[in-house]
């Protein structure tokens, strides 16, 4: 397949870092294991606040200019004051952030220009399950439902290939549609 | 110790496409064969397999199907016999049934332990295969033991499997077509899918092979290539050695009363649980094959061949809109085929020439001084791990080896 000239397109992503650091990962695979965390504090009822700061990576342990804070509660369906969105809400909001910024990436790779990028994000959640009503409904998600809506300098067919890579190369896809061993402890 | 200049692990198309090549540039060699002639193809296929590629394509360096039935697919023992023809074509000196234990290197020479003795050589070719060993996951041996678990290599036939349901993981070549055939049979089939190729047998009235192979697809080198590694690592297409029908891919499997998972992605508490990505791998092998048959239609307009029927493109694949992701172990399955790959086996090759992922390193088939190896996928192009694709590349590495070998005598 014939691409434009990448460099002729801005997606604000900066490809040819990300194409480095596969050069520097395949020398060194060492530093490409990150840990990322997040401490999250209980406030009061269903309200909860993260604080997001350093992570590891690249081997050692690295700071950032500043700190992230997500909060997080439950609507007043639920008896709570609705401060915030809930945690599987921030779930969804996290996918579709994974897949619009590997869209972004992907695009600029393939030396396509996108003018505007939108995914709603739907996920259906049985709430007998998480309140012990039915050991058949489960607790999370039984279906999630992302929908793009594109405007690019590219065919549909291109759109896609974007759409579809997006998602092959997903941290959260693949968190979300694979098992992941979890471990919960109290220190 | 007997010493030869060179010495060929290995007599199947690769072996025996290098003795030729060796043959005809007067290098003296052997060949070291574990079983006989062909042994994979006698002893690790199934009874039903038919070779992907059709007979016109069945060429090795002066020698190439010559039967009435050029479009026709080899069963296992055509090919076999077809080996055997090359063999005594190219009048190589093969030790059978001799099974290498350890590679080494002495000086400038490599020492070849085998359970018949030991071998001195300058040069050693290593043509033992591609598919050795399936690839499993690191924790099948965790399954439940009342699941039989086989791979492609030692699956016979569907009355050899025992009673029940079969879970076969894999969509490949081999994982479509057993999944067929154990339905055919009557058994209650789940195949697991991740990423995967679709393709038609035939497209616009001529074999895929004959597209694949004319519009430059299978010809293009090393060098060609973006990402060599993810080249090599391109699973089989969903192609089945049979003309009748277009398609053995995921549509014509759950017509057939196939159940469609996503990838096998972990054992756990008595389950083995499935990827819940199956649609996008089947949108990314639909963006696949409709990227191929692009390149193929395109290629018939430069080159403006007559008669050909117009371009058409398939209807996508359809899964189901909500498939399993979880199948109890044992319970409807008392069978898995893992159909997820293969790899080859130089468990015996005790030089530092691994990559880190413990794959053989090697440039376009050159691993060492006097060290080479034929018939890995994408070795020095895209068929060189096809019994059409091996010629050139044994030529190449020979010249090389008689080059190198001048050099170093002068």
């Amino acid at each position: 397949m014939t691409y434009a000239d990448p460099k002729l397109v801005n997606n604000g992503v900066n490809t040819e870092a990300l194409i480095g650091a596969r050069g520097a990962f395949e020398q060194m695979p060492a530093a490409a294991s990150f840990t990322f965390r997040s401490a999250c504090d209980w406030i009061e009822g269903t309200y909860s606040r993260n604080v997001i700061g350093g992570f590891f990576g690249l081997g050692e342990e690295q700071k950032r200019r500043r700190t992230f804070s997500i909060e997080s509660d439950h609507p007043a369906v639920f008896a709570a004051a609705d401060r915030a969105p809930t945690p599987p809400e921030i779930v969804l909001a996290a996918l579709a952030s994974c897949l619009t910024g590997g869209l972004a990436a992907v695009a600029q790779h393939r030396g396509i220009q996108l003018r505007s990028a939108r995914a709603i994000v739907e996920g259906d959640i049985d709430v007998q399950g998480i309140l012990g009503m039915d050991p058949e409904i489960r607790n999370g998600f039984s279906a999630i439902r992302v929908t793009f809506e594109i405007d690019a300098d590219a065919t549909e067919a291109e759109i896609a290939a974007l759409v579809a890579q997006s998602q092959k190369r997903s941290a959260v896809f693949d968190i979300l549609t694979n098992p992941t061993l979890v471990e919960v402890s109290v220190a | 110790m007997k010493q030869i200049d060179t010495l060929v692990i290995g007599a199947g198309q690769a072996g025996l496409a290098m003795s030729h090549c060796l043959s005809e540039r007067s290098v003296p060699h052997v060949l070291i064969e574990r079983g006989d002639v062909a042994n994979s193809w006698r002893h690790e296929r199934w009874d039903s397999l038919r070779l992907l590629t059709p007979n016109w394509q069945s060429r090795l360096p002066d020698f190439a199907y010559r039967g009435a039935d050029p479009d026709g697919f080899m069963t296992m023992p055509e090919v076999v016999s077809f080996l055997e023809s090359y063999a005594t074509h190219c009048a190589a000196t093969v030790e059978a049934r001799t099974t290498v234990t350890s590679v080494t290197q002495e000086g400038a020479r490599y020492r070849v332990a085998t359970d018949r003795g030991e071998w001195g050589c300058r040069n050693l070719i290593l043509a033992s295969g591609a598919c050795n060993r399936p690839n499993l996951p690191a924790w099948a041996h965790e399954l439940p033991g009342e699941i039989t678990q086989i791979s492609p290599l030692q699956y016979r036939s569907p009355e050899l499997l025992p009673p029940g349901g079969v879970l076969v993981v894999g969509a490949s070549a081999s994982g479509v077509q057993i999944a067929a055939e154990l339905r055919a049979a009557g058994r209650p089939v789940t195949l697991s899918a991740g990423h995967h190729v679709r393709m038609p047998r035939h497209y616009r009235a001529r074999d895929i092979q004959w597209w694949l192979e004319h519009s430059g697809l299978l010809g293009m080198t090393t060098q060609e290539v973006d990402d060599l590694a993810r080249a090599r690592a391109v699973p089989s297409l969903q192609l089945v050695g049979n003309s009748r029908a277009r398609f053995l891919d995921l549509n014509a499997l759950q017509a057939q009363g196939v159940e469609i998972v996503g990838r096998l992605a972990a054992h756990r508490g008595g389950q083995v649980l499935f990827s819940g990505g199956l649609a996008n791998a089947a949108a990314l092998s639909d963006l696949k094959m409709n990227r191929a048959l692009d390149e193929f239609d395109a290629w018939a307009a430069r080159s403006g061949l007559p008669g050909l029927p117009l371009p058409e493109r398939f209807a996508p694949t359809q899964v189901p809109a909500r498939p399993r992701l979880s199948l109890d172990l044992p319970g409807a399955v008392s069978t898995i085929v893992w159909a997820t790959g293969f790899r080859p086996d130089f468990s015996w090759l005790h030089l530092p020439v691994f990559d880190r992922k413990g794959r053989l390193a090697h440039d376009n088939g050159i691993v060492a001084p006097g060290l080479y190896v034929l018939g890995l996928p994408f070795l020095r192009t895209r068929k060189s791990a096809l019994i059409d694709g091996v010629g050139a590349d044994a030529m190449a590495l020979a010249d090389h080896l008689l080059h190198a070998n001048g050099r170093k005598a002068a």
